[in-house]
């Protein structure tokens, strides 16, 4: 299991729950505005429960529960929530390479439990894979950790959400707590002046695209952004053009 | 109305979360990363936590906000002190205090 004591007992493990922790706070306010928002839009206590427990992913839990409420088809619901995922989907092909060796359900588990903050932070100290077994190890290792912080301060925080939504008005807007999380780690994915450029443009397409179903969008804004950046990289920059003129 | 439907959708999703998140990974199976690919895959995560997160900040049901938003103004706020502090609740303490009173107080 990824929580085996080999995992648990490493000292990665403890550096990775440390360096999760300072997140820890901002990842609770999104879960408990998330729990509120699940107990308020009218489904069960067993079903928010349940929700908050199994789901495990903020923003397509906001996105489906007006459909749920709505009785919107399964399919739907669930193609809306793979949409909003897409990012996941992204981080999976860069995570792939340290989780490979995994056996399967090994390497869904991890998978499961890495949310965003999890994955800017394992990306930020391990930038390259690990070429041996101690490597792969300690990698493994920090990525539970700081998981299990994300995991258990996600779910506390919803569940507390649920049992006090009676007293937390949603018009106080704290929900967007949630979002603020999102732009602080998009700020930290923008290390070099083409990912600004490609944040930018996934913002004006995902905006001038919202009125799609499904949230399709979200995959038109990404292809728009990254065909846009793959093309500009190519393109001599200043300094070269310069330096031909001279 | 807890009927089998709701759990089955909920399930449904948590199946969802799994599948997104381990997609690249889910078969071991050998492939080499495309070379333009590995290229693109410098700007893609970027464009898909923007095309989520964006629009959440600049429309309301569906439509570009025409006017003033606590939104806008908190989350400005949170990216600023972002690349001050590094720290990401720094962004949403920040983000919060600009936007609560904004919201709360002129209603914005």
């Amino acid at each position: 299991m990824f929580l085996a004591a080999l995992v648990r007992r490493h000292p990665e493990f403890r550096i990775g729950m440390r360096a999760m922790a300072p997140q820890a706070p901002g990842v609770a306010a999104w879960g408990l505005m998330t729990g509120v928002a699940m107990a308020k839009s009218g489904l069960s206590l067993a079903e928010s429960t349940l929700m908050a427990l199994l789901v495990y992913a903020g923003s397509s839990q906001l996105a489906s529960l007006p459909l749920i409420v709505a009785g919107a088809p399964a399919w739907v619901i669930l193609a809306t929530g793979f949409c909003v995922n897409l990012r996941f989907v992204v981080f999976s092909l860069h995570l792939r390479p340290y989780l490979v060796h995994l056996p399967l359900w090994q390497r869904l588990a991890h998978g499961y439990v890495t949310a965003d903050m999890a994955y800017a932070i394992f990306t930020q100290r391990f930038p390259q894979p690990a070429a041996d077994d101690e490597g792969r190890r300690a990698q493994e290792s920090f990525l539970a950790g700081s998981c299990a912080v994300n995991w258990s301060s996600w779910v506390a925080a919803s569940l507390l959400g649920i049992a006090l939504a009676n007293f937390i008005p949603t018009h106080w807007g704290l929900g967007f707590a949630g979002i603020l999380c999102l732009v602080g780690i998009l700020c930290s994915l923008a290390t070099t002046r083409l990912r600004v450029v490609s944040a930018i443009v996934a913002s004006v397409a995902a905006v001038a695209a919202y009125a799609l179903p499904l949230k399709l969008n979200i995959v038109l804004a990404i292809a728009i952004a990254v065909l846009l950046c793959m093309t500009m990289e190519r393109l001599p920059s200043r300094r070269e053009r310069a330096e031909v003129l001279e | 109305m807890s009927d089998v439907w709701t759990l089955a959708v909920i399930t449904g999703l948590a199946v969802v979360t799994v599948v997104t998140r381990s997609f690249f990974f889910i078969s071991s199976r050998a492939w080499a990363l495309p070379r333009w690919a590995e290229r693109g895959l410098k700007y893609a995560p970027i464009a898909a936590l923007a095309a989520v997160v964006i629009p959440e900040i600049v429309t309301t049901h569906g439509q570009l906000i025409q006017s003033w938003d606590a939104r806008v103004f908190g989350a400005l706020a949170g990216a600023a002190v972002f690349f001050w502090r590094r720290s990401v609740l720094a962004t949403i303490v920040a983000g919060m205090a600009v936007y609560l009173p904004l919201r709360l107080a002129l209603g914005w």
